[in-house]
Parts: structure tokens; sequence; C-alpha cells
């Protein structure tokens, strides 16, 4: 290590360390999103599934959330449907 | 056979129509028939950084539409043999560039000319893909800054699944990474991304740095290709951008402080 390195490593993180590391984890997060076929079809399916719900119970669009991540081979479909008591 | 080479970024401001002005300046100065295009319909500039804004007569979209010929819209520098420019049209839609349309006009282009340069307009929308959709090489431009860097990633997405190339099933679209309005010093500080940084992100090959520099400013104002500027630090990085594009191996100057040259190693 150099001395001038060893003098940035007492001081507190610079911008440039906090962009770099901002930026490595969103860009991380895009490209997962950008690899996955299912992406395309996620809007339409977002809309299906509401239909199908609203057959048994009220809910409104943004009640239901859905995600994809992609964790190394798999890929995890997160769906989240929130019940308000008045619906039940 | 003619090479087509795209310069984009996705962010505006980045530098794309500078770097497209220099780098195809710096090629037609090494000898080669070099046209350079402005894609950027309704917002068209690179006759203004080329200074050849009052010798617009016919333009792209013209000649697309057949209502020039190429002859009649291509303008020949007046200062470097070999250089040509293609100017957008200033009046018309966007969606006057059909695939078709640039195919037509690149592949008369190819017969030509050695190197066939595509300015292409921010965002990600028609403008941009019509651009980069037949090229064969790319050069990212991007400021060591967030939204650059990010938006330039989008880019490089686009380049490897909305291309000739990619749609086809070709060979991939050789990437290069150039890094512009670097300034060394705040590198040093620690407030801004230094080159490898941005590098280790965006994983495309490094092709060069071009500084900071108040020659861009002064080279646009007056209407030259900062290439020719010979006292320019920032038309100088460009010739070498230009040397190491056409394989020469040259070490990248990356001006350091008094202080890291003192204790590097």
């Amino acid at each position: 290590m150099s001395i001038l390195k060893y003098f940035h490593t007492l001081r507190p993180k610079k911008t440039a360390a906090v962009a770099k590391e901002r930026l490595q984890i969103i860009v991380a997060h895009e490209r997962n999103l950008r690899d996955s076929p299912v992406i395309e079809y996620l809007p339409k399916l977002q809309q299906e599934l509401l239909e199908v719900i609203r057959k048994y119970t009220a809910i409104q669009n943004e009640d239901i959330k859905i995600n994809i991540e992609k964790d190394g081979e798999y890929e995890i479909l997160e769906l989240n449907i929130v019940l308000s008591d008045e619906n039940q | 056979m003619a090479k087509i080479i795209v310069v984009t970024s996705g962010k505006g401001g980045v530098g794309k129509t500078t770097t497209s002005a220099a780098f195809a300046t710096g090629l037609a100065l090494r000898g080669y028939q070099t046209v350079v295009i402005d894609f950027d319909v309704g917002l068209r500039n690179l006759d203004l950084v080329m200074g050849c804004e009052r010798r617009v007569v016919y333009d792209f979209i013209n000649v697309i539409n057949g209502e020039g010929n190429l002859n009649q819209a291509l303008i020949k520098d007046k200062r470097v043999e070999n250089l040509f420019i293609l100017p957008a049209s200033q009046t018309r839609d966007k969606d006057a560039l059909t695939l078709k349309g640039v195919l037509k006009v690149l592949e008369t282009l190819r017969k030509r000319f050695e190197f066939i340069i595509c300015d292409s307009p921010a965002g990600i929308e028609h403008g941009a893909i019509m651009a980069m959709y037949f090229a064969d090489e790319a050069i990212i431009v991007t400021n060591p800054e967030v939204s650059s860097v990010r938006d330039s990633d989008r880019i490089i997405g686009m380049l490897s699944s909305k291309t000739r190339r990619a749609v086809q099933n070709l060979p991939a679209i050789r990437e290069h990474l150039l890094v512009t309005r670097y300034a060394p010093k705040r590198v040093i500080s620690g407030d801004m991304l230094s080159v490898e940084d941005v590098q280790d992100i965006l994983a495309i090959p490094f092709l060069g740095i071009i500084p900071e520099s108040k020659s861009v400013l002064q080279a646009s104002n007056s209407g030259i290709p900062v290439t020719l500027d010979k006292k320019s630090d920032a038309g100088k990085a460009y010739l070498d951008v230009v040397a190491r594009f056409l394989g020469e191996e040259l070490p990248v100057v990356e001006k350091k402080g008094f202080l890291t040259r003192l204790f590097k190693n």
C-alpha cells in the first residue's frame, strides 16, 4: 500500500467512492431486469391477476405488487397482494 | 469494406457531437476516407460544431426521400482532405428516419468511404436506435458522473439487443469506452469517479480519456473540430484515441497531481 493510499483510508469516504458503490448496485439491478425475458409480460400478468382477484374481493391497482429478482441461476417472481380489513 | 461506427451515450451533453467531429477529423487526418452523419433529426448541431452550417442545402432526410441525391447533400470539409459531413434535417419529424432509408444511404456511403461515423441523438428512442442499428463498432461516450454512467449502461444493453448484429445473431458490435470531461485533480481528491471506476462498472474495453478542457468550448465556438487545435490537450487526447482505435498501442496520459506522482508505488 502506498503512503498516499494509507492516508486515504484514514479519511471519511469520499463522494466518488459513494458514487461507485451506488452505481454498482443500481446497474447490477437494472441488468438483471434487462436480461430477464419475464419482464416483458409482467405488466400484462399484473393486470390479469388483478382481474382474477377482483372476482373474489375488491382491491385497488396499487394493492398488488409484482417484482422479479434474479439470484444466480434462479429468477424469483415475488407477488404481494394487500387485502385490507374492509375487503374481507 | 467500410466500418460503421456509432458515437452514443444515452445521456445528452456528454460530448457525442464533439467526439464525432473530433474523431472523424482525426481519421481523415490519417488519410482515411471518412464521413460523419448527424442522426439528430430536428436538433441538428454537427454542422455548427464542424463549422459548415451555412453550406447545408440538402440533408440526410432529403436523400432518404429522394428529394436530393447524396452528392448534393454531402458537405466536403474545407480544411481536411477526405472528410465529409452529412447533416441532419432541421425541419422534419424524427420518424422520417426509417431503417430502410438509413440502410439505403449507408450502403451507398459504404462504397465510397472507409469510415462512417454516426453521431447519435441523446435518449433511447427512435433516433438513437437508428444511429446504432447498422453499426459495426460503438464508441460509448461517458462522463465520470452517476447519471451518465447509468445511461451508458442502458445504451450498452441496447447495443446488444436492438441492433442488426444482435437481431441477426452476427458477431457482436465492438464497444469502446471513451471517458470525457475528465478532471484528474478531482479524481485524486476523491470527488470524481476515476476512469478505472467507470470501466469496472461498465465492463467494456477502454479507448481513451478526454480531459475537461477550455479548448472544447473554444473549438465549438469557432466551428473547428478540436483535433485541429494543435495546442489543445483535448485535441491531442482525441488524436491518441484515433491512434488507439487504429490499433496503435499508446500509453494513457492522465495528468497526475504532484503528491500522487511522488508517492505512487
